[in-house]
């Protein structure tokens, strides 16, 4: 048994509850309000701290950008059981595109010194689903996406990895980083006992400076990708509803049968 | 920003190249320029006149990848040929698990940013412009890059009609990987397959899925079972995957699959704007919610409201009582 280290990188995004909006003028996402913990996010999360504990000890360290120095999201993964945070704010950051992203989250992973990354596939605001793979090459780690198992044994891991016919089983040599899909682990909901004591965990909060990366590689202008146009889709017309009073069923087939199904 | 050359990831399974790969081609083909595409494997060569007859004139053969997995390989071999001004100038790939993870590495490689979830794309100025379905399908999104240097795509499946142009089987170019160090360490020890019985979730006529309506995880045989007596594949919302109660795989939307079976049958479903992405193109669309209001049914071309737990145990008898 040997302490491991783990970064899981989270992302804070609006509450998906609400209505999500563009920015009329940069045509980013609105990002304003109030910033809660990516769901998707939670799996890592839960099995960053279930492998730190069947390891026999280490810390989870989390890693996060945002533009505005929002925390709440960090603080419901810290009352998790998350030891520390690490977020970069920086005004500058807004409208950063995936590849930006990575290279903030990177640098400042590297600071962490982690045995393990774990993130989730994709976040659920954007659904880039390419910063996690990008973190790892910018680190020069291996890496394994899509994992629906996760197991270290020493100084490797060994993951099921989803494919399009089942999984594969793959081993990688520590440290790496390894994606996570939903649904894998049951996170835990924070005690009160924990939700107090995150109030008190450290949040170290850097600025794109303090990571030596230069301005120009953030933010809008770091991007070298814009939004050309933003249109209505078709839409799709509504049809026949009808409730069920015990024969809805027999509309299904009708129907069904009109369409040559049955 | 030239679009002369246009390079696509051609995945390979049983022996020939995926449905999505053959999309994106058809697309490059209708984007003018050269098509040419990438492959990896034991044997490439055995795909060309596959890949020939929807018009790739090159295969540019990674090789077999001894067990890696694809990222690290894949786009360290794309990434020579752009050194080497050998590169196209934009490269499609189908948003697979692998095809995911090599754009990812190659945007680091070559210091380049990808655009994502693409589910169109058009020539315009000299370059092209991605489309992109957001807020659930509601809105179309356009994007395009600025700047030099090869333009990355990673593109949805079903956006493009695959269709052949019946060109020659094509010409096979080996581009074996550099090495790349630790980062490709990460290794396949062994494959799993998972029996399926009816068809592929994205092939399938008929998809019948099922969300967080069920009540619990033991009410999604209901779902398996009403998938199988039409001959239909079993999908998910991804309320029940995160619940852990069916695996990714089975997932409908955004973060999951695109289908576009004959019929959707959305049961207990209240179409949140992530799964609506991943399905509102689908032909016919029935939905089974008890809320009225549930958004699925603002796309359903025939609505129940009712309970499904009544509805689908009616619709299951009266299906076997036929058969």
């Amino acid at each position: 048994m040997q302490a491991m280290n783990v970064v899981v990188c989270v992302k804070q995004i609006p509450d998906p509850a609400a209505p999500p909006a563009l920015d009329p003028g940069t045509k980013n996402l609105v990002r304003a309000g109030k910033l809660i913990l990516d769901d998707s996010d939670a799996y890592g999360v839960e099995m960053a701290l279930q492998l730190a504990d069947a390891a026999g000890g280490g810390e989870v360290t989390l890693v996060s950008m945002a533009p505005n120095g929002e925390t709440s999201g960090l603080r419901t993964a810290l009352a998790m059981g998350a030891a520390k945070a690490i977020l970069i704010s920086d005004e500058s950051l807004a409208g950063t595109d995936a590849l930006g992203t990575a290279k903030v989250l990177a640098a400042a992973i590297k600071r962490a010194e982690p045995d393990l990354i774990l993130a989730a596939t994709e976040s659920s605001d954007g659904y880039t689903g390419t910063t996690p793979v990008q973190v790892a090459e910018l680190l020069g780690l291996p890496s394994v996406t899509f994992a629906k198992k996760v197991e270290v044994n020493g100084d490797s891991v060994k993951v099921e990895r989803q494919t399009e016919a089942g999984y594969d089983e793959v081993e990688c040599p520590l440290p790496a980083l390894v994606t996570v899909t939903a649904g894998v682990v049951e996170p835990r909901y924070p005690s009160f006992k924990g939700i107090m004591a995150a109030k008190s965990k450290p949040v170290d909060t850097l600025t794109v400076a303090d990571l030596g990366i230069a301005a120009d590689q953030v933010g809008a202008v770091g991007a070298r990708q814009e939004v050309t146009d933003v249109a209505e889709a078709e839409a799709r017309s509504a049809g026949e509803i009808v409730t069920d009073e015990g024969e809805g069923y027999a509309r299904i087939i009708e129907f069904l049968e009109q369409l040559k199904v049955l | 920003m030239s679009v002369d050359k246009i390079w696509v990831l051609a995945e390979v399974t049983d022996g020939a190249p995926i449905t999505t790969s053959l999309e994106l081609i058809t697309a490059a083909r209708s984007l003018g320029g050269t098509v040419e595409a990438v492959a990896y494997g034991d044997d490439t060569a055995s795909v060309a006149a596959a890949l020939g007859a929807y018009g790739v004139t090159t295969v540019h053969d990674v090789g077999d990848l001894a067990g890696s997995l694809p990222g690290v390989p894949v786009a360290a071999s794309i990434a020579a040929a752009v050194e080497a001004g050998n590169g196209p100038g934009a490269i499609l790939f189908p948003a697979t698990y692998d095809g995911r993870d090599i754009a990812g590495r190659l945007s680091v490689k070559l210091d380049r940013p990808v655009l994502t979830n693409v589910v169109d794309l058009t020539e315009a100025d000299g370059g092209l412009v991605s489309q992109h379905a957001i807020f659930g399908g509601t809105q179309v999104l356009s994007a395009r890059f600025t700047g030099e240097g090869p333009q990355i795509f990673v593109v949805r499946a079903k956006s493009f009609a695959a269709e052949p142009s019946g060109g020659a089987a094509a010409e096979v170019v080996a581009a074996p990987a550099p090495d790349t160090g630790a980062s490709n360490a990460a290794k396949i020890v062994s494959r799993h397959v998972e029996e399926r019985t009816g068809p592929k979730l994205d092939e399938a006529d008929v998809v019948v899925s099922g969300g967080r309506g069920l009540g619990d995880k033991d009410q999604y045989v209901l779902i398996e079972e009403l998938a199988t007596l039409l001959k239909g594949a079993p999908g998910a919302s991804r309320a029940i995957v995160d619940a852990g109660w069916v695996p990714y795989s089975h997932q409908v939307g955004q973060t999951g699959k695109t289908v576009k079976p004959t019929v959707y049958l959305a049961c207990g479903i209240s179409g949140a704007t992530q799964h609506m992405v991943g399905m509102k193109n689908s032909k016919n669309i029935v939905a089974i919610n008890k809320d009225q209001d549930a958004p699925i049914f603002s796309v359903a071309d025939l609505g129940i409201v009712g309970d499904v737990h009544k509805v689908l145990p009616q619709l299951i008898e009266a299906l076997k009582a036929r058969s």
